[in-house]
């Protein structure tokens, strides 16, 4: 289980507990979350820009 | 006021890199700390209104709210001036987490329906003439607007019970979608022919009206939507955020008009389309003819500073919780208002949001206001400026060199625009 940073804002989406609001349960990998996917809580960075965290 | 006003008092700290790290709360001092406060005269205008009124004996005093916020404004942002300083970087932390800016705001929400309510007591049981009784839905309107912004600030925060907040200060609106399109769609999409929410050069505000209201509301819906097709349900839910909030709108309504009797409803529905108006001259004026570029792998180049216009009139800012200070806002949108910085590379308008929304209602003088000055920010070259595709022949007659190709800017039906 890997956890992903939006650089903008400092979101971190945790692959463990996903985001259920946004629609992804627990355990959705990151590769699973649409492309098309913004930041939920700044909106001004997408998926792509997400930095993987050590 | 005065005293938050000069650009080049002693303690005016700039927050280059130099004063990043030098500096700790023990040395700056928010000259707007209490300033803020002045933000809740707007949810108790109904009650200044009835004030006025009882002691002038004159019933045109139940107009007070417009003509403070399109009259009274406008001159103090002319008389109290620009405030261009920004706190350090150093200090930014400390200064979002001092609870007090929060309270500062969260106060708004119960002077504003202590507001609603005692309106509709005097539009049921005050004797008020069909005239007065419009006049005070106006004023309410103001306060409605103005609350639409509190509930920008708050439905920003990452805290449920912030957003919680934001909703509940829409209601009163019906805008409840806002706090939904405006996070998930107009700060992806700001800019950019696509937005709904941002106005095109050319473009009058009583063109962008129907646009931005219908293209607000489809925003919502489809980002709704999406949302909860990922949770295999469809859009006809209580979970559906948009369905909520309108409900919420109906509830209170129906309550009030339960209450005081159907005699409120027409000025509720006047308020609230005046209210939510408000909100949407604001974004008319926000990024007016500004267009992000796209970059060659076809997204758009990052929001930056030149794509928001700012203004560093204390009058409005204080008003608008520092939304004038808008850049800074597209590239942080957590970040609290306080903290809000000035940047010198943003475009700046010609005097504060209070000032600029009354031209915007008159769209000659606007015209005449705004658009060479989206002519000079482009440098001449309009293929970069979003322009409106009905008012493209006679903005280009006017200012276009004649020799420029211009871009088909098509309401974003097409993945058009310049690659760069």
């Amino acid at each position: 289980m890997s956890r992903y940073r939006c650089p903008a804002c400092g979101y971190v989406y945790d692959e463990e507990l996903g985001h259920p609001h946004e629609g992804f349960p627990p355990g959705t990998p990151f590769s699973e979350v649409p492309e098309e996917w913004h930041c939920p809580d700044c909106g001004v960075r997408d998926k792509v820009d997400f930095e993987r965290l050590p | 006021m005065s005293a938050v006003t000069s650009h080049a008092a002693p303690d005016d700290i700039d927050s280059g890199p130099a004063a990043a790290g030098t500096l700790n709360p023990a040395h700056w001092r928010d000259r707007k700390r209490y300033a803020w406060l002045l933000g809740l005269i707007v949810p108790l205008l109904p009650f200044i209104s009835w004030g006025l009124v009882e002691l002038t004996g004159l019933g045109v005093f139940w107009f007070y709210g417009p003509v403070l916020i399109f009259g009274v404004f406008p001159l103090l942002d002319l008389i109290v001036g620009l405030d261009a300083s920004n706190p350090p970087d150093s200090v930014i932390k400390w200064l979002e987490q001092d609870r007090y800016y929060r309270w500062c705001t969260y106060l708004f929400l119960p002077l504003q329906y202590a507001g609603l309510v005692f309106a509709c007591w005097m539009w049921s049981h005050g004797g008020l003439s069909t005239v007065e009784s419009i006049g005070l839905s106006l004023t309410v309107a103001m306060v409605a607007g103005v609350a639409i912004n509190t509930a920008h600030e708050l439905g920003h925060k990452r805290a449920s019970s912030e957003r919680w907040l934001s909703r509940v200060a829409l209601a009163q609106t019906g805008y409840g979608h806002f706090f939904i399109e405006h996070n998930r769609g107009h700060h992806v999409r700001v800019a950019t022919p696509e937005d709904p929410a941002s106005a095109r050069l050319g473009e009058s505000f009583y063109a962008f009206w129907p646009r931005t209201v219908s293209g607000s509301l489809r925003s919502a819906w489809e980002l709704e939507r999406v949302r909860l097709r990922r949770m295999e349900r469809g859009p006809w839910t209580i979970r559906n955020d948009a369905l909520s909030a309108w409900a919420m709108t109906v509830a209170l309504f129906a309550a009030l008009a339960l209450v005081f009797g159907p005699v409120v409803l027409p000025y509720l529905l006047i308020q609230a389309v005046f209210g939510f108006s408000l909100l949407e001259v604001v974004n008319y004026l926000e990024h007016y003819g500004l267009r992000r570029s796209r970059r060659e792998d076809g997204r758009y180049e990052r929001t930056a500073p030149e794509h928001s216009w700012n203004s560093n009139n204390v009058a409005s800012n204080v008003l608008l919780y520092h939304l004038q200070r808008h850049s800074d806002h597209h590239a942080n949108p957590l970040r609290r208002y306080q903290a809000l910085r000035h940047y010198d590379e943003a475009p700046q308008l010609p005097t504060g949001y209070a000032g600029m929304i009354l031209a915007a209602v008159l769209p000659p003088v606007w015209r005449r206001v705004m658009d060479h000055r989206v002519v000079e920010h482009y440098e001449g070259d309009l293929t970069r400026a979003n322009i409106s595709p009905r008012a493209q022949a006679r903005v280009l007659a006017r200012y276009g060199p004649g020799t420029v190709a211009v871009p088909a800017t098509d309401g974003g039906r097409s993945a058009g625009g310049v690659a760069r």
